[in-house]
């Protein structure tokens, strides 16, 4: 029945494949301009030089002072900072809660705003106020050496005193009046060791009596065993448990299999 | 002129020794020619059994190598962060299903995506029925029978969740204990006979397992068994169309048409659900740890199947009361209480409805929900209370995913229960008359053509035009019911129920839209 009447006539796809090039195209145009218009320039190592404490007091009075009074003494912003030791602002500046964004029910992590030098400046001029947490030593941050059953006993350890709020495969969890336990997927290992000792936001503090430093790197390396080894049975659809699976098997499991149903009873036109 | 004899082929000498020896040949004639409607809404009980079938075949390959037992063992298995761990060895086994027999973690992926494709198909199934009123009479019972088997199949997955004993599916078991405890009087001895003991103890892993894989499966199978022959003895019910009256099935025979694409149906159901078995990971026990009474993990969830029960544990007020030195848990006892209600009044619906409506009469027409407001009305607000309970279960996930207030989220989802489900009920209904009436309309005046013409007197009229035959006996197929008048019975009185009846039957057809008659077809024509 159909005949085409005029070869000259445009395929009725045409339309269609026209729009897909002009998508490509404008998409990748973009693409390719945010890439160079987000070419920082080179972070600034330039001046290496150490910085010393006053530089840390400065950088300190610049930018925490509003919150946390000129001699991190505190104000009704922000708690004092005396005796929270090195080990807690590398902690809160390296991971980018400090400075906060905004108040909140917790201090959101985001890209950190400082260098590892400034923030080591600001920690060692915080540290210099009262003793407090040190920043910790290499050889409990180094997973290199640590054996597989060392990992094992690191996820018992982890079982017992992290899953808790963090979900046992560190998705993180909700906890209550909006805060939460972060997801714990790719977290650098001073972070971590600087957590357990310092307990940030509403976290407990696990000292050294309570969980050992060879411990605290067990730990660390079986956090980073499950990030260097992704899940064997494929996609892990977040990782978040029988709740993202339900959704999936009724969004794509049954859904797929509906409309297949459709496809097998659908009349020829 | 030579005579050959007839050289029979093959295949008719097979079938022919196969019909001397079991008559088959009666059966086939029965049930090759019986008939099937074609609607894409009837295959979704095929969903269930093709999914049922790769369970069964994937759950006997784990048979073989899981040991339901609760002995003590440490992992020497592959998985490193395991290495030496003190477990169970049910723990254990399901951990070399995983990582060390060959096609292990593949048949564990695909038995446990069935089950939950299994369940979810059964609730789509479910509605279908519902919504199209296909479990009036002569179907009541069969409804009956499929809603136990919902039933059966969530106490399969319940059980199967648990078998690994893994730190997740523990977390579960320690809920379900503290639910029974919460029964007063009775509770604490129900959960010892149950666990042997305290909770845990060793004996609940075997016990689980042997409902799983006996008793369980033994009774889904004899009801999928008289689910369908009681499907073939009342026959499918079919939409209404030309040619399509209730007392007739119009679609394939099985042989050869149905047979041939509900084959290919079974086909194209157990390689999606390989393919998701090979590609996407579910429930990664490994990550999970050894079952271990005193941890408890942030994010604990049951199958999506069982939410329903763990949303309401989660949205039930913390009550408690204390009577004659008796605590009881309201925030226990009241979801038990709701959700049994809940189960018996979706179970018993077919005769509750034909109690108020009367109704004695065979259906074979599958109503469109439209053209009965009242009960889809109830459908999409028992959708509505499902779904929200559903939801309430990841409470906590919506609260961490959206950046929202847990408490606030618990909140939102108590008021969604309760006022939601009189506003979805109230809406749908109305939605449902509305549309109705625009059938109305439709069929008296034609449906706008988008072409607007001038009069040659200036006025501008839009020409409606005519529905062809087919489409306009869709929206003209329907029935309507009048409520049921109170009637003194035999004996001359007017009994309470009656009262009741009249009064349920008034609440379900007073709005109601009629189907058009005759007269105002003919009278509509001289409209235009």
């Amino acid at each position: 029945m159909v005949t085409r009447k005029k070869t000259g006539r445009r395929h009725p796809l045409a339309s269609t494949a026209l729009l897909l090039i002009g998508l490509v195209a404008a998409g990748g145009a973009s693409a390719a301009v945010s890439t160079i218009a987000n070419a920082s320039p080179a972070p600034e190592s330039a001046h290496s030089q150490a910085l010393t404490v006053e530089d840390g007091a400065e950088l300190f009075r610049a930018n925490c002072a509003s919150c946390h009074g000129m001699n991190a003494e505190g104000t009704e912003h922000g708690t004092s900072l005396i005796g929270v030791g090195a080990a807690s602002v590398n902690f809160q500046v390296m991971t980018g809660r400090m400075p906060m964004a905004f108040q909140g029910p917790q201090a959101l992590q985001r890209d950190p705003q400082f260098t590892q030098e400034q923030s080591d400046a600001m920690g060692d001029w915080v540290a210099s106020l009262a003793p407090g947490p040190e920043r910790p030593a290499e050889e409990w941050l180094d997973t290199s050496a640590v054996s597989d059953e060392e990992i094992a006993n690191g996820g018992v350890l982890f079982r017992i005193n992290c899953a808790m709020c963090h979900n046992l495969a560190g998705a993180g969890g909700a906890l209550t009046e909006g805060k939460f336990a972060p997801p714990l997927h790719d977290i650098d290992a001073a972070h971590i060791y600087e957590a357990m000792l310092t307990g940030p936001q509403n976290m407990p503090v696990f000292n050294d009596n309570n969980i050992a430093p060879e411990q605290k790197r067990e730990i660390i390396a079986y956090l980073h065993y499950l990030d260097d080894n992704p899940s064997v049975g494929g996609f892990d659809l977040g990782a978040l448990g029988p709740v993202s699976e339900g959704l999936f098997i009724w969004i794509f499991g049954l859904g797929g299999l509906v409309a297949v149903t459709v496809w097998l009873t659908s009349k020829p036109n | 002129m030579t005579t050959t004899a007839p050289r029979t082929s093959f295949t008719a000498q097979a079938s022919n020794y196969l019909d001397e020896r079991t008559s088959i040949s009666t059966m086939v004639a029965a049930l090759g020619r019986k008939v099937f409607p074609d609607h894409w809404s009837f295959m979704l009980g095929e969903i269930i059994l093709y999914s049922f079938v790769a369970i069964l075949l994937s759950g006997t390959f784990l048979t073989f190598f899981f040991e339901p037992s609760m002995t003590a063992v440490h992992y020497e298995g592959s998985y490193v962060p395991l290495k030496g761990v003190e477990m169970s060895a049910a723990y254990a086994s399901t951990l070399d299903l995983s990582f060390d027999i060959r096609g292990g973690l593949l048949m564990r992926q695909v038995h446990h995506w069935s089950a939950l494709l299994f369940v979810a198909a059964i609730g789509l199934h479910m509605l279908r029925v519902f919504f199209t009123g296909a479990f009036r009479k002569p179907r009541e019972i069969n409804w009956v029978v499929g809603f136990i088997l919902f039933i059966l199949a969530m106490a399969e997955g319940f059980t199967g969740y648990s078998l690994p004993d893994d730190l997740l599916s523990g977390n579960g078991l320690a809920i379900i204990n503290g639910m029974i405890k919460g029964i007063p009087l009775v509770g604490t001895w129900i959960s010892y006979l149950l666990f042997g003991g305290i909770f845990p103890g060793d004996d609940i892993v075997p016990r689980l397992f042997v409902l799983h894989i006996m008793l369980l499966p033994a009774l889904v199978i004899a009801f999928i068994g008289i689910h369908l022959v009681l499907m073939v003895v009342n026959k499918h019910t079919q939409f209404a169309g030309p040619g399509k009256t209730n007392d007739n099935v119009v679609g394939a025979p099985i042989m050869p048409l149905f047979a041939a694409k509900a084959g290919s149906f079974f086909f194209i159901v157990f390689g999606f659900l390989v393919a998701i078995g090979s590609t996407f990971t579910i429930l990664p026990v490994w990550d999970f740890g050894p079952y271990d009474p005193s941890p408890v993990s942030a994010g604990t969830q049951p199958d999506w199947y069982i939410g329903f029960a763990d949303g309401a544990l989660r949205l039930a007020p913390g009550l408690e009361s204390e009577i004659f030195g008796l605590t009881l848990s309201w925030n226990i006892l009241l979801p038990i209480a709701v959700l049994g209600l809940f189960i018996v009044l979706v179970m018993f619906y077919p005769f509750i409805e034909a109690w108020i409506t009367k109704d004695k009469r065979e259906h074979h027409i599958a109503e469109r929900p439209r053209n009965n407001p009242t009960r889809t009305g109830i459908g999409a607000a028992g959708v509505w209370f499902y779904a929200v309970l559903w939801a309430a279960a990841s409470s906590d996930l919506i609260a961490t995913h959206f950046h929202l207030n847990v408490f606030q989220v618990t909140w939102a989802l108590q008021a969604a229960l309760i006022l939601g489900t009189i506003i979805v009920y109230w809406l749908t209904k109305r939605i449902a008359l509305a549309l109705q009436k625009k059938d109305r309309e439709i069929l008296l005046h034609g449906y706008e053509s988008g072409n607007i013409r001038r009069l040659p007197g200036g006025e501008f009229i839009e020409v409606h035009e005519q529905l062809d035959e087919y489409s306009a006996w869709k929206l003209k197929a329907y029935e309507s019911y009048a409520p049921v008048m109170v009637r003194p019975n035999a004996k001359g009185r007017i009994t309470p129920a009656t009262h009741l009846r009249a009064a349920l039957s008034r609440w379900f057809f007073e709005d109601r839209i009629e189907p058009i008659t005759r007269s105002e077809i003919e009278a509509s024509k001289h409209d235009h």
